[in-house]
């Protein structure tokens, strides 16, 4: 699957996505779901819980394994995608659209930064190989 | 396991590759945990027919005009009972009670008797039976020059009878035969782990992939891949214990459920049944129940079970069960909450609602 070009990544294998007005989408990538399997429930945070850069902010579950998910920056949740408390095989289906996890409101920008390009990210799944 | 520990692999690990599988280490193999989705696999074999490689399993033969006997003093179960073609499910017990493993033994003749164990515990087991086997019984494994299929699903029955002449209506539930299929004689046994209907067929090694892709080649009604990942949700929805989660030494068999396994006959006597005797008249201290989780979240092994805030026990196996789309799970509780129908489990840090029930979740009709 094609990675999204704006899009930022971690070594987690979250992706971040800048809305433009200070807040980020915050989901899981196609390698991760892949590696997961069927996804069968997604733990989401509460809105307005604050996260530091690295902090697990949520659960996924697949039949087969659990994983938790990563904050790629620091920040407060302002929105959580409440359609995979019914339909948690989106994260599955639609990694980059559909299936997001939350947004977070950035307590420090730079961070967005520093994370992995689509390139750098690229190559790092080659290295993973 | 350690894990730069040498992997073995089954005889047909290149047509899984070949087929896409992921490989997974289990109980020291490489096997497929997958080919596709797990699910999808899973409601393959509830609906139609799915293929299982589960060579992984210890197979041995027990030999001799001593066997049957001889067999039997380690088991809980009346192997003597047994007649030619006729299967039993026991398990096999150390002098305290504790379960060593549970297994399915087929009678072959009054000289011959073939044990299908765990894969884990094969060394254990051959260990046990050699220092026990009385008389003229010889333990024979057999597990490396043969292989082990499971052909489970509804529909088993029609793909397995478009490549044999036996006739497999007369073939009922633990029972076996000995019978060609696909060109290739085999042990064909209508015994299984998913809670289905189907075949578990015991063959020679050098023949797996001939009879593999002929089960597969069926197109009508079609038969699907299916690994060890929907296995272990297949049966746990039945209700089927995994030796090494839900029983292992430190758990017996009554406790387990299991008691219409222990057959204390006055004419008989086994290794353990002194102590389950003794178990059994003091009265069990906890016993093994189903739970399903009434909110959002999915039950896994070690998760504790409280009622009121107090623990009462711990799941040992639980996951996601695809035919109930609920979460499920097996573990043991004390006896004096025998009556709780509902109690708390602590998942990560929360308690989750979860219904006490006693296995199976799942049950097929007819």
């Amino acid at each position: 699957m094609e990675l999204p070009e704006d899009f930022r990544f971690t070594n987690d294998h979250e992706w971040a996505d800048d809305q433009g007005d200070g807040t980020v989408r915050i989901g899981v990538t196609h390698f991760a779901q892949e590696a997961l399997g069927d996804i069968v429930f997604v733990e989401l945070p509460a809105e307005d819980e604050e996260f530091d850069k690295g902090d697990a902010f949520g659960v996924v579950e697949s039949v087969k394994t659990v994983s938790d998910v990563y904050a790629p920056v620091s920040g407060r949740v302002v929105e959580v995608n409440d359609e995979l408390e019914s339909a948690p095989e989106l994260v599955n289906d639609s990694p980059y659209d559909e299936g997001w996890i939350v947004e977070i409101e950035m307590s420090d920008p730079d961070e967005f930064e520093e994370l992995m390009t689509a390139d750098e990210y690229e190559g790092f799944l080659e290295g993973q190989e | 396991m350690d894990e730069t520990e040498e992997l073995d692999f089954v005889p047909l690990h290149d047509r899984h590759v070949a087929l896409g599988a992921r490989m997974v280490p289990f109980a020291g193999y490489s096997m497929p945990v997958k080919y596709g989705k797990i699910k999808d696999e899973h409601h393959a074999v509830r609906s139609r027919a799915g293929l299982f490689d589960v060579s992984h399993m210890g197979r041995m033969e027990v030999r001799g005009s001593d066997a049957i006997a001889a067999v039997d003093r380690l088991m809980t179960n009346n192997v003597e009972k047994l007649s030619d073609g006729r299967a039993l499910y026991t398990v096999m017990c150390n002098e305290s009670g504790g379960i060593i493993d549970d297994l399915v033994i087929y009678r072959l003749s009054s000289e011959r008797l073939f044990l299908c164990v765990n894969a884990a515990n094969r060394d254990r087991d051959e260990a046990h039976l050699r220092e026990n086997l009385q008389g003229d019984a010889t333990l024979v494994d057999r597990s490396d020059e043969t292989v082990q299929l499971a052909l489970q699903g509804p529909a088993a029955d029609e793909v397995l009878q478009g490549l044999t002449d036996a006739e497999l209506e007369d073939l009922r539930f633990f029972r076996s035969v000995e019978a060609d299929v696909a060109g290739v004689t085999m042990l064909v046994a209508r015994t299984g782990y998913t809670g289905e209907d189907g075949f578990e067929l015991y063959l020679p090694a050098d023949d797996a992939q001939t009879v593999f892709d002929a089960l597969l080649d069926s197109d009508s009604p079609t038969v699907t891949p299916c690994g060890l990942g929907c296995r272990d949700t297949l049966r746990l929805e039945a209700g089927l214990l995994l030796h090494g989660q839900d029983i292992d030494e430190s758990t017996d068999p009554l406790e387990a459920g299991l008691g219409w396994l222990v057959k204390f006959d006055s004419d008989r006597s086994f290794v353990g049944q002194n102590s389950l005797e003794a178990k059994r008249e003091q009265g069990l201290k906890r016993r093994l129940r189903g739970f399903i989780l009434r909110e959002r979240g999915v039950l896994r092994p070690g998760y504790a079970i409280e009622i009121d805030g107090r623990s009462v026990g711990e799941l040992t196996s639980g996951g996601f069960a695809p035919t109930l789309e609920a979460s499920i799970g097996l573990g043991y509780i004390d006896t004096d909450c025998d009556e709780a129908q509902e109690v708390d489990i602590a998942i990560r840090g929360r308690t989750r609602r979860a219904d006490v029930v006693d296995p199976p979740f799942y049950k097929r009709s007819s």
